[in-house]
């Protein structure tokens, strides 16, 4: 199926020193829910701005290999719709200074799209997707920034789906969050992902385990091992793998 | 005991530059007081200066600082937007741009006032009266015009430096967020950049404004007039203006006793007017930061 699959085939990012990315090969599709883990310095937020294109604003990156979205090559894309086609939700909430309802209705405005009763409509069902539309309905002209952390991440979350991706990707979307916050995003994901193809990175190898379907190992720039989660966890093919997830390093 | 020496001492200093400051405006008051009336305000000079009101003054220098802020405004913001969004960083152009713009900022006034007549007037001045008007004197003489950007040329400075100021503080991932959900480069300077900028904008306005109403000596060879019996009406007219005409009456009034209530009067209608302006712009921009503050 071509519909809403991101395809990366070998990709290698270097900097001026250094190799970030040696070689990856992925593939996410609409339906399972692929978390790329490893520790910090893996290459893990590089991989997602490849995905995007957001690495062509770091000074002095090089990529090579090849990156498809639905079997089209992103680089022959139009940038601006690329992005409205990959989504990605940063590991800081980042409210923009404008009230909730205008960070919502940011996206959309990007993209011409601005007839209130259709933005209405809109919000209150990426808000419910979100788990933040019972906290939020009758404060949606407040400030984006009175909301609490865990409520500032799923209203990115919810603004992102704004745009109604076909790949959505997460970096450690609930790294500085609190647990039910957390718990939120995680059953928000289970449920989205049966309309768009989501990649998400953690440091959390046990956030992994409970609820992904396929699992990718980075370290150091090299994946190590790429298969369904289950697999991953049960029997990793790889010693280093092992290590990793019964949290011998990293 | 040489600790409290200095304590008194800074003290003091202090209190000299108050001192000075109510000096000049009791001085000011004291003797402009009498003269300010609704007719001083509202007519024009008579008898040489030494009878009348000001008002082609007062309309005169509320047309020029509104040119040059149309004219300061945009050219600033952009150059701002430029430097600190397109241009590549730490490149030689942008060295040498910022040094420029230090160079402006440095440049005494008076040489303004000759780089105006000679750049306004005497080449974009004649040069568009011999292509569009065949030769005849249109632009290529002093002008409101010319004195408003020659003005604006010389508060460019302040309005580049304090949008930058402003668009620097703006987190970058801000920037990054517009991107992410497909903005162009020109979305968000347009939706981020400019709306989170508009306090430091507004604040070079205010600085440029003030600065502008109160300069003479760039507007001397380029549009401020002696005597105009009408009123500034088209770009390419002369025009009165407050601080040139406290400088003529100072200079040259036929009658020194029969001017000095008038020249009171307007100095102290000048310091009332720019003063009312800077108030108005940061009565206005409070609010904005206010408005700004509380989404932040």
């Amino acid at each position: 199926m071509k519909e809403k699959t991101v395809d990366i085939k070998n990709l290698s990012v270097k900097s001026a020193s250094r190799l970030i990315l040696k070689n990856i090969s992925l593939k996410a599709r609409r339906g399972a829910l692929l978390a790329v883990i490893g520790p910090a310095g893996s290459g893990k937020t590089t991989l997602l701005k490849a995905a995007n294109r957001m690495i062509e604003f770091e000074d002095g990156l090089e990529s090579s290999g090849e990156i498809n979205l639905n079997e089209k090559s992103i680089y022959g894309m139009d940038l601006s719709e690329l992005r409205r086609k990959i989504g990605i939700v940063f590991s800081v909430p980042t409210p923009l200074p404008l009230t909730i309802y205008e960070n919502l209705a940011f996206g959309p405005k990007l993209h011409g799209s601005v007839n209130r009763e259709v933005l209405a409509d809109k919000i209150e069902r990426r808000l419910k997707a979100g788990y933040l539309w019972d906290e939020v309905k009758d404060r949606l002209a407040e400030p984006a920034s009175n909301l609490s952390g865990g409520q500032q991440q799923r209203l990115c979350l919810a603004r992102t789906l704004m745009l109604e991706p076909e790949i959505l990707l997460l970096d450690e979307p609930t790294s500085g969050l609190d647990p039910v916050s957390t718990a939120k995003i995680e059953a928000a994901l289970t449920e989205i992902k049966k309309d768009m193809a989501i990649i998400f990175v953690t440091n959390n190898v046990k956030q992994a385990s409970r609820f992904s379907d396929e699992t990718a190992f980075l370290l150091l720039g090299e994946l190590i091992e790429y298969g369904t989660t289950h697999n991953i966890f049960t029997a990793p093919a790889n010693k280093k793998t092992e290590d990793y997830i019964t949290g011998r390093f990293g | 005991m040489i600790g409290r020496i200095f304590i008194t001492l800074t003290g003091l200093a202090s209190l000299i530059i108050v001192l000075f400051v109510l000096v000049i405006l009791a001085n000011i008051a004291h003797h402009g007081l009498g003269t300010l009336s609704w007719e001083f305000i509202s007519s024009a000079p008579a008898h040489g200066m030494t009878a009348g009101g000001i008002f082609p003054a007062i309309f005169g220098t509320i047309l020029l600082v509104l040119l040059m802020t149309i004219a300061v405004i945009p050219l600033g913001v952009m150059t701002a937007v430029y430097l600190s969004e397109y241009a590549p960083k730490r490149s030689a152009l942008v060295s040498l741009i910022r040094l420029a713009i230090q160079n402006l900022a440095g440049v005494p006034s008076i040489v303004f006032g000759l780089f105006g007549l000679g750049f306004f007037i005497q080449f974009a001045g004649v040069g568009l009266d011999k292509f569009f008007f065949n030769s005849q004197i249109v632009f290529g003489q002093p002008a409101i015009i010319w004195a408003a950007l020659t003005l604006a040329l010389l508060t460019l400075p302040t309005v580049v430096v304090s949008t930058e100021e402003a668009i620097r503080i703006i987190p970058d991932s801000h920037r990054e967020v517009a991107y992410s959900l497909g903005a162009t480069r020109l979305q968000v300077v347009r939706e981020i950049i400019i709306p989170q900028a508009i306090g430091g904008i507004l604040t070079g306005g205010i600085l440029a404004v003030s600065r502008g109403a109160g300069e003479v000596a760039p507007i001397l060879f380029t549009g401020a007039a002696y005597f105009l019996p009408a009123l500034p009406t088209k770009l390419n007219d002369q025009f009165m203006e407050l601080g040139y005409h406290v400088y003529v009456m100072a200079t040259q009034s036929p009658d020194v006793e029969a001017t000095k209530p008038i020249l009171y009067g307007t100095v102290l209608v000048l310091l009332l007017l720019t003063f009312s302006l800077n108030f108005t712009a940061i009565w206005i921009r409070s609010r904005i930061r206010k408005k700004m503050r509380a989404l932040r």
